[in-house]
This record gives structure tokens, C-alpha cells and sequence, in this order.
């Protein structure tokens, strides 16, 4: 008797965004089990931020379908508001507001008010380990406590689906599997299902079930570390298989406004 | 309904706590009003160039640097949404389910509450100045209410320019272009009668216009209207309207 299929938490079907000329996604179509965590890699305009973008309804596809928790991001986009939490590239907690507040704002624009939200604010604050600096200003916290406060801010109203843009950019090896920590607990907990981009493969390595690697707006290969690694030969590391299938070197570059935009994070994060 | 104003107010209250910690820009706002009442309004009081019937022109135009304090300060919201874009923060708005109109309206709310602060700031300069201001309850109140609405009809349609340019130094080039033809194309510091016909058509499409009227009988002595305070109020709230409907619409244009 055959096993029946896993339940699909995020699924894209011939997905293309256009800017004028330029096809930034190529018919992108990907599967996304529930409860995985699944990382999409591909060099600098590969179209891994077009797809988050799309998939978390700021932008609109030129053509093909996405649903995502069930709803198609085109047809229902509040509804797959509500189930997904996200957490930008950019440091994008507000420096100007305490813990305490950001994660008021965000719980209050997800329909959360009274004691619902001091509760769910207060185990935010013991998960991201902010309880004695929680009535602090961000601006005065280091990168990885706002990295751990923008992920307790994404899931505060827990989310089925987590999606993270380069979550660990910039922050030194410590923060670093401190986030990845908090991710595996997310889906160890909660069962939730988490799609990140990254850059590093040790990261893509040590924390995604599955992988997808784009190359020029179109998937090149998608499946387990160990089946991609096996695919290139018996000694490849994932360095390797980036390589190998999108033809690119692992740099971070992109364009001016992206390298402003990274120059930016960086800074923030002293 | 109720989940739009919570939504709303979310917003604005974030706001709020920003700018009661950095209280800064208000009173860097200050100087300019602080200079059109002190220096312009003080020499041409004694020119006497401009009729302003029984009014001194310092009383005169003291409305008008109320509504054109409100107008400096507004206009110049959209550079904090860049800067919010820049950051990643109008992304993060955008992925919650709040509704875009509820949002939109938050930030104009908060730019209302900071008008606010920054006319009590310009009633103190035209205290110091012995400017004959009405202090009686109700005009008061329409003087808060026309700050009110005022910061939120510019704030917004800051948001609009910040929505269409996208970029610190455009919005400051156009910021700078704007701001001038709509003060002068008002009756902030002149009378709509002396100004050619070209401009009093204009004026009558300029909304800050409309403020200063509605500011000049309520908070001068012996200040009058030209337009019934209906008229004045009922146009500031369908341009803000409109603004707000264009913002809503533009707003998630800004995470592309």
C-alpha cells in the first residue's frame, strides 16, 4: 500500500515575474512539504527574493499560480497573511521602539489584543531570550538579539509558515546557530513550516530538509543535501553543488541598491 | 470596523512613542515659524503694504505660520517611509493582515498628534509676540481640529510622493519644489483679493487655503473667514479622502 502523500504547505506552479524585459522568474514550480524547513540558494539575481516576495504576497506574479497554507497568494492574499509570519533581509525592527513594543504592533495588526497578546508577548520575549532587556530600545541591542526579536515578531501569532530572507547575514558564527537554534525549535514545537534563502551553505547544510537552487530565474535542482551532494560525487559538499548546478561562484553582490541595502544591514549590525 | 480603528491605532501609537522620545524635530520645527513671525511679520507689520482691514499683520498672518508650520513639517513625512523602506519595516507592515487603508491611516493619525504638539509650540511664539489670539473654548477646539486634519491631509500626501519616487534624494528634491508654490499660492500671508486671477483659481484648489481660513477666525481676534467653516472642513476631509484612498492604494507599491 502505497504511503499517502505528505500535506503540501507552499506549492508554485509555472511561477514568472517579469520586469519589462527582464524575466526574474523563469515558470518556477516547487513543493514544499509541511513541517520542513526548506532553503532556496542561487547566486545574486537567481530569483530567490522575486519568489519569497511573491509567495509572502508583496508582489504580484506576471503568470502561474501560488498557494501557500492552502490559499492562492493572488485570490485570498489576507488569508495567507494570516498564516505566514516574515522575516526580511533588512534589520527591520524598529530601533526607535522597545522589544516590548514591536511585538505589541506586530500582534495588534494581527487582530491580537488584552491579555491574548501580554501573554503571547511575554513567551515571545522568553523564546527569543529578551526578558531583561525587553523595555529596552532596539537600536541598543546587538545583531542577534534583533535577528532572535524579528523571528519572535514574525511568529508571535503563530504562523503555520515562517519565511526568512537571508535570516544570519552579518552576524558572527555565535548569533548565527543561535537563529538556526530557534528555527529548529519552531519546527520541533510548533511543526511549522520554514522557507529561508541563504548564501551560506553551511547553514543550507546543517539546517534545511530540502533544497532548491535557482539559477537565472529558473530552478535548476531541487532535494535533500545528501541527494544533491550524492548527485555531484561521493566527496561534494554543497559548495559543490551550488557550483555545479547553477554555474556560479558564492558571492554576495547584486546590484547597487542591493549591495546598499546589505552595506546597510551590516552596519546596523556594528 | 472596530479591527480597522485597533489596526489604525496600532500604528499610530508606534508612532506616537517615537516621537515622544525624540522631541528634537519639533523644536527644530520651531525656528522657521519663530522667524516669519519675528522678522517678516514684524516688518511688514510697520510697512503696512498688505490690507488686513482692522487686523495687524502680524495677527494677520499668524494663522497662515500655524498652517504652514503644519505644511513644512507634513510634507517631509514621506522621507520617514523611505527610510522605513529602506529598512525593511513597510515590508513587514505589509505581510500582517492589516488592512492597507488602516495602516496608511495609523501614520496620518500620528502626524495629526505631532501638528498638534507643533501648534502649541507656535501659540507660545505668538504669545511672546503679543499676537491677539482668541482664547475661548470652542474656536480653540476648531483651531486643533484644522491642525489636525491639516497634518493629516499633507502627511498623507507625502506618502503619496514617497510612494511614487521611492528614494531619499528624490523626495527631497520634490519635497523642496512643492512646498513653496503651495505656501504662496495660499492665503497664508496675503489676502486671496490681492492675489491675480491665475493664482486665486489656483488657491482655491490648494488645500492649505482652506486651513488657513478655517485657522483665521478661530484663532485670531477679529480674525474673518471667507469660506463658512462647513466649507473650509468639508473640503479638507474629502481631499484627505482622497489622498487616503490613493495612499492605500500606492502604499504596497513601496515593497516591489
Amino acid at each position: 500500500m502505497a504511503a499517502s502523500p505528505e500535506p503540501i504547505a507552499i506549492a508554485t506552479v509555472d511561477l514568472s515575474k517579469r520586469f519589462d524585459r527582464f524575466t526574474a522568474l523563469d515558470r518556477l514550480s516547487l513543493a514544499v512539504a509541511r513541517g520542513r524547513i526548506f532553503g532556496l540558494l542561487g547566486p545574486n539575481g537567481a530569483g530567490k527574493s522575486t519568489t519569497i516576495k511573491i509567495l509572502t504576497t508583496l508582489l504580484d506574479a506576471t503568470s502561474g499560480t501560488a498557494s501557500v497554507a492552502g490559499f492562492d497568494v493572488a485570490a485570498d492574499p489576507v488569508e495567507v497573511r494570516r498564516r505566514i509570519g516574515y522575516v526580511p533581509q533588512l534589520l527591520s525592527a524598529d530601533g526607535a521602539l522597545t522589544a516590548i513594543e514591536n511585538l505589541k504592533l506586530s500582534g495588534r495588526l494581527h487582530g491580537l489584543h488584552g491579555a491574548a497578546l501580554s501573554e503571547r508577548v511575554r513567551d515571545a520575549l522568553a523564546f527569543a531570550g529578551l526578558d531583561a532587556v525587553a523595555r529596552n530600545l532596539v537600536r541598543t541591542y546587538s545583531g542577534g538579539m534583533i535577528r532572535r526579536l524579528e523571528i519572535a515578531q514574525a511568529t508571535l501569532h503563530t504562523p503555520e509558515i515562517l519565511f526568512l530572507d537571508e535570516p544570519t547575514m552579518g552576524l558572527d558564527p555565535i548569533a548565527r546557530k543561535t537563529v538556526w537554534e530557534r528555527l529548529r525549535q519552531l519546527r520541533r514545537e510548533r511543526g511549522m513550516t520554514i522557507l529561508l534563502t541563504t548564501h551560506d551553505m553551511e547553514e543550507a547544510d546543517a539546517l534545511c530538509d530540502e533544497l532548491a537552487i535557482l539559477h537565472q530565474g529558473r530552478l535548476a535542482v531541487a532535494g535533500t543535501p545528501t541527494a544533491l551532494k550524492a548527485q555531484v560525487g561521493p566527496q561534494a559538499g554543497l559548495d559543490d553543488v551550488f557550483v555545479h548546478f547553477s554555474g556560479a561562484v558564492i558571492e554576495h553582490g547584486g546590484d547597487f541598491r542591493d549591495i546598499r541595502e546589505s552595506r546597510d544591514t551590516i552596519k546596523r549590525l556594528g | 470596523m472596530l479591527a480597522f480603528i485597533q489596526e489604525s491605532a496600532a500604528v499610530a501609537d508606534a508612532e506616537v512613542r517615537k516621537l515622544m522620545r525624540d522631541p528634537t524635530e519639533l523644536f527644530s520645527r520651531a525656528v522657521q515659524p519663530v522667524l516669519w513671525l519675528a522678522v517678516f511679520g514684524q516688518v511688514f507689520s510697520q510697512v503696512r503694504g498688505i490690507p488686513t482691514g482692522d487686523l495687524r499683520y502680524l495677527d494677520y498672518m499668524a494663522p497662515g505660520i500655524l498652517a504652514q508650520s503644519i505644511l513644512f513639517s507634513a510634507i517631509f513625512y514621506g522621507i520617514a517611509i523611505i527610510w522605513e523602506r529602506d529598512l525593511g519595516i513597510v515590508h513587514k507592515l505589509l505581510v500582517t493582515p492589516a488592512r492597507r487603508s488602516a495602516l496608511v491611516l495609523g501614520k496620518a493619525l500620528a502626524a495629526g498628534l505631532r501638528g498638534l504638539v507643533q501648534a502649541a509650540v507656535v501659540y507660545l511664539v505668538a504669545i511672546a509676540l503679543r499676537v491677539d489670539i482668541r482664547w475661548e473654548l470652542l474656536p480653540m477646539l476648531i483651531v486643533a481640529a484644522g491642525v489636525f486634519v491639516g497634518s493629516c491631509i499633507f502627511s498623507t500626501f507625502s506618502l503619496v510622493i514617497a510612494c511614487i519616487v521611492k528614494t531619499r534624494e528624490r523626495f527631497m528634491g520634490i519635497g523642496q519644489v512643492l512646498t513653496m508654490p503651495l505656501f504662496f499660492a495660499s492665503n497664508a500671508i496675503y489676502p486671496l483679493e490681492l492675489m491675480p486671477p491665475w493664482l486665486r483659481t489656483v488657491a482655491v484648489f490648494n488645500p492649505l487655503t482652506y486651513l488657513v481660513d478655517a485657522l483665521r477666525s478661530a484663532m485670531i481676534v477679529g480674525g474673518k473667514s471667507v469660506y463658512a467653516g462647513t466649507t473650509s472642513f468639508g473640503v479638507m476631509l474629502a481631499v484627505f479622502a482622497l489622498l487616503l484612498a490613493l495612499a492605500a492604494r500606492l502604499y504596497p507599491g513601496l515593497a516591489r
